[in-house]
């Protein structure tokens, strides 16, 4: 005690005789008091909330899985897997079954039934969560016993269950007790429970979460199933800067940053502590133009939108080199995309091949469609959403004026980008946008980015800015909904890939790379959808 | 005296109203906190029932009424993006804010004085030369860009010093130190000296100038001539007469170390509340945005009225005219 005092009290000195910086504080380099294994780790964004429907973001959802646990899970290749839910079955086309796992307890200590799941389902679906679409909308939910729960459905719905790995089951005993039945709204004015405190069964505790600055998890030592995880505590801290945080991996005191920023990543492998994993990530980069107005925005072309005809569509495809984008601006950590979507998420997507890049054939198109000299539009652009999204806007710009494009390009903040583009004024010609599908599955793509916005079907086009619009992409969409044989169904989808390809509907350009700053003390698992699981975490003490 | 005050009072509600007319004109530029609350595939209707329930639709001026109806009651909102209320994350992240305030104007005060003193006595010297050049770095260096390089020189390459965060903090009642812990006060010392280091060479080149001056005085002579030990005229007599202006600039630099702290707070990760206002306007979360200025404008506010009390305490003269103008 007294001790420290006076080593508190040195510490002071050097402080205030400022210039006598490291030396008379190597003093007070004493570590607290430890837990076993700690693994520190840094993200450059927060865990806002704990409350599992508050937030659909990776990382987020990554964390609160720590805590929570779903009904079916996601394992290290992205197969679903059973979890709380033991198994399932589909005895008709319009009911699931599914029978939980006994002797589970939530942290609080009460037990784990079918009435939490029931509660949970209404919960996520409850206005003010952000993951209602996790669980079909038109379902309902009936108890068969206390571990035996049915899910009835109206229409057969091959992909229900897909994003049951993300919707994560809260207890309805400690939800009621604490005023967190519903999620809280945007708008809500009081704090709600379940954001700063958690109840999950899942294999980790959160002992202490200050939101935006640190959140300390601890192992749950009476988790249901044995865990990889040799961790006894996990503690995050945002680190938004991106030289700090890299500084704070090289220098040991965290051992997993995420993101390591392109042009560092030489620095970290060199550094002997720790290395950069890079992996595909999920998202697709692609660049969308806009199909649907008479004229077209901010463009010298009156009377008329170039876009409407193929041949400019076409054009500027195959304009824009793909390959050196990759190559030179994202320094090789992303890999060109044929697709809308990633090919892990679609089987077939070897047979697709991204056109090739072809400036003279791109400016014959030009000129048979009415530009010899091309003409001008302006381009929206996120600048601080994806990797080094600015900097491939500009490299597109340059490539479309080798063919007589002149691009105006507007590089905003997201919080400015999306609100010019999305809806409801849709205010662009020409966007970069980067997609995952949440269900991780192709129809996501078919209805959501290219579905037309006709507002016929809800949701439908919600991410088509351009309005790419073709009637039978959307009724493939619909049948590749309820197809439930596989192979058929793969068949759909790739026809409604076709079809966009031959409208020439969008311009795909790559999967960015993940970027993972890793301690080389560390072994975890890295998913292609960004999401750091602590349970998968081990560290050598 | 009294009329006096209450008139300076006025003046500033005025100020602290005008800051929060200016600040909301401007928010609507900072884009939409719509897009930063929900999921990438929430459905446009809700996003626009979220935009509707938050009053992001009415005029400025109504939503600005209703923001100053509110604070005039105590109430700052709920942050968007915490979902809590905005006094309590200020109040949160105010201790750090202000402990790192404090040991930069410790650091630019202490150091600042002995550098200045020393260039005043020793003009000649090499080392005087070197801390004249090092003013001149620290005045022309942007913060984050010495944040970064100390953090490279003595986190990375040395080792020595943290390069993020707090440490481990006490919790005394609702206020958080890091004064208590070692790490608390290691990781004091960079974040400080990044902030300081203005304050510094300001307080350091005013001391030197002040110095040189008084030292050409008559009664320096006088004192001189009397005998005295030169370590008594020039610490008993010089220096305490120098100090007068610089206590008084270095009063009104608080507000703006406080103020200004943004930058090194994102450069260290330092959870203070210019950081909280950098992570909201990222996250257009208008609430702490418009309660973190309007707390910067109410702290020089103050800090400018205790000075013009105190200037009418010291000098009569100011007294007078004001009783004239009543």
């Amino acid at each position: 005690m007294l001790q420290s005092r006076i080593r508190a009290l040195v510490s002071t000195v050097g402080l205030v005789a400022g210039l006598g910086l490291g030396a008379g504080l190597g003093l007070g380099a004493a570590t607290p008091a430890l837990a076993a294994n700690v693994f520190r780790f840094a993200f450059q964004g927060d865990i806002k909330s704990l409350d599992p429907y508050s937030l659909k973001e990776s990382f987020t959802i990554g964390m609160h899985g720590a805590v929570y646990d779903s009904l079916i899970t996601r394992d290290k290749d992205l197969k679903l897997v059973p979890m709380l839910a033991e198994s399932w079955e589909v005895p008709e086309p319009t009911r699931w079954r599914f029978h939980l796992r006994k002797n589970v307890k939530f942290h609080d200590g009460s037990d784990f039934t079918a009435d939490d799941v029931i509660f949970s389902a209404n919960r996520v679906r409850a206005p003010g969560s952000n993951f209602t679409t996790n669980v079909p909308a038109d379902s309902e939910w009936v108890k068969i016993d206390d571990h035996t729960v049915d899910m009835v459905l109206k229409t057969p719905n091959p992909i229900a269950a897909y994003q049951f790995s993300t919707w994560y089951i809260m207890s309805k005993s400690w939800a009621e007790k604490n005023g967190a039945v519903a999620p809280t709204l945007p708008s809500a004015l009081s704090t709600s429970y379940a954001a700063l405190h958690e109840n999950g069964t899942g294999p980790f505790l959160v002992t202490e979460h200050q939101p935006g600055v640190r959140t300390v998890f601890k192992k749950n030592p009476n988790y249901w199933a044995t865990v990889e995880s040799n961790l006894d505590e996990a503690v995050f801290t945002t680190i938004q800067n991106d030289a700090t945080r890299v500084a704070a991996l090289l220098t040991g005191e965290v051992d997993w940053i995420d993101p390591v920023p392109l042009q560092d990543a030489q620095r970290v492998n060199g550094s002997g502590t720790a290395t950069v994993m890079a992996g595909p990530e999920l998202r697709t980069i692609f660049l969308g133009m806009d199909q649907s107005r008479d004229e077209l925005k901010d463009s010298d072309v009156k009377g008329k939108n170039p876009f409407k005809d193929i041949r400019v569509r076409e054009a500027f495809y195959r304009a824009i080199d793909e390959e050196t984008i990759a190559k030179r601006v994202m320094r090789g950590q992303a890999v060109p995309s044929a697709l809308l979507i990633a090919p892990v998420l679609y089987p077939r997507a070897a047979e697709f091949k991204r056109p090739d890049y072809d400036p003279k054939r791109a400016k014959a198109l030009l000129t048979e469609a009415g530009y010899p000299n091309g003409f001008s539009l302006g381009m929206d652009c996120p600048n601080d959403r994806y990797v080094n999204d600015e900097a491939i806007c500009q490299a597109v710009v340059s490539m479309l004026a080798r063919v007589g494009v002149k691009v105006n390009l507007n590089s905003q903040p997201k919080a400015k980008y999306f609100a010019k583009v999305l809806a409801p004024s849709y205010d662009t010609s020409f966007y970069l946008v980067g997609w995952t599908p949440s269900s991780q599955d192709s129809h996501n793509i078919l209805f959501e980015i290219a579905g037309c916005r006709s507002g016929a079907k809800a949701g439908r086009g919600n991410w088509n800015l351009g309005n790419y619009c073709n009637p039978k992409v959307d009724a493939l969409a619909d049948q590749v909904e309820r197809e439930t044989d596989e192979t058929k169904r793969n068949a759909e989808i790739k026809d409604g890939f076709d079809q966009i390809q031959a409208d020439w509907g969008f311009i795909p350009l790559h999967q960015q790379a993940l970027a993972w700053g890793v301690s080389k003390k560390v072994t975890l698992v890295q998913r292609p959808d960004n999401m750091l699981m602590l349970y998968w975490v081990s560290k050598k003490p | 005296m009294i009329a006096f005050i209450l008139q300076r009072l006025l003046q500033s509600v005025a100020v602290l109203f005008a800051v929060g007319l200016i600040a909301f004109s401007m928010f609507r530029f900072a884009g939409d906190p719509v897009n930063q609350i929900v999921g990438v595939d929430t459905p446009a209707a809700e996003r626009i029932a979220i935009r509707k329930d938050l009053g992001l639709d009415d005029p400025v001026a109504v939503q600005f009424l209703r923001y100053a109806g509110n604070v005039a009651r105590g109430e700052f909102g709920t942050s968007y993006q915490f979902r809590q209320p905005v006094a309590a994350l200020l109040a949160e992240r105010m201790p750090a804010t202000l402990e790192l305030a404090l040991c930069a104007t410790l650091f630019a005060l202490t150091v600042g004085i002995g550098m200045g003193v020393y260039c005043a006595l020793r003009r000649e010297t090499w080392l005087a030369k070197l801390f004249l050049a090092i003013s001149l770095v620290g005045i022309s260096l942007p913060t984050f860009l010495i944040g970064i390089l100390l953090i490279f020189l003595f986190s990375v390459t040395l080792g020595w010093l943290p390069s993020f965060g707090r440490g481990d903090t006490v919790r005394l009642g609702w206020w958080t130190t890091g004064f208590l812990t070692a790490s608390g006060l290691r990781a004091l010392i960079l974040p400080s000296v990044t902030l300081g280091l203005f304050q510094m060479t300001l307080i350091m080149r005013l001391v030197r100038a002040e110095m040189l001056e008084v030292l050409r005085t008559d009664y320096i002579r006088f004192a001189r001539a009397r005998g005295l030990t030169t370590r008594s005229i020039h610490f008993g007599h010089a220096l305490k007469n120098t100090l007068v202006p610089v206590i008084t600039i270095a009063g009104l630099q608080l507000g703006s170390v406080i103020a200004f702290s943004i930058i090194t707070e994102t450069v260290f990760q330092w959870p203070g509340m210019g950081l909280l206002f950098v992570q909201a306007v990222q996250n257009v979360d208008i609430p702490i945005m418009a309660a973190y200025l309007l707390l910067v404008a109410a702290i020089f506010v103050t800090i400018n009225l205790t000075v013009d009390i105190l200037y009418t305490i010291v000098d009569p003269r100011l007294r007078l005219s004001a009783g004239r103008a009543r």
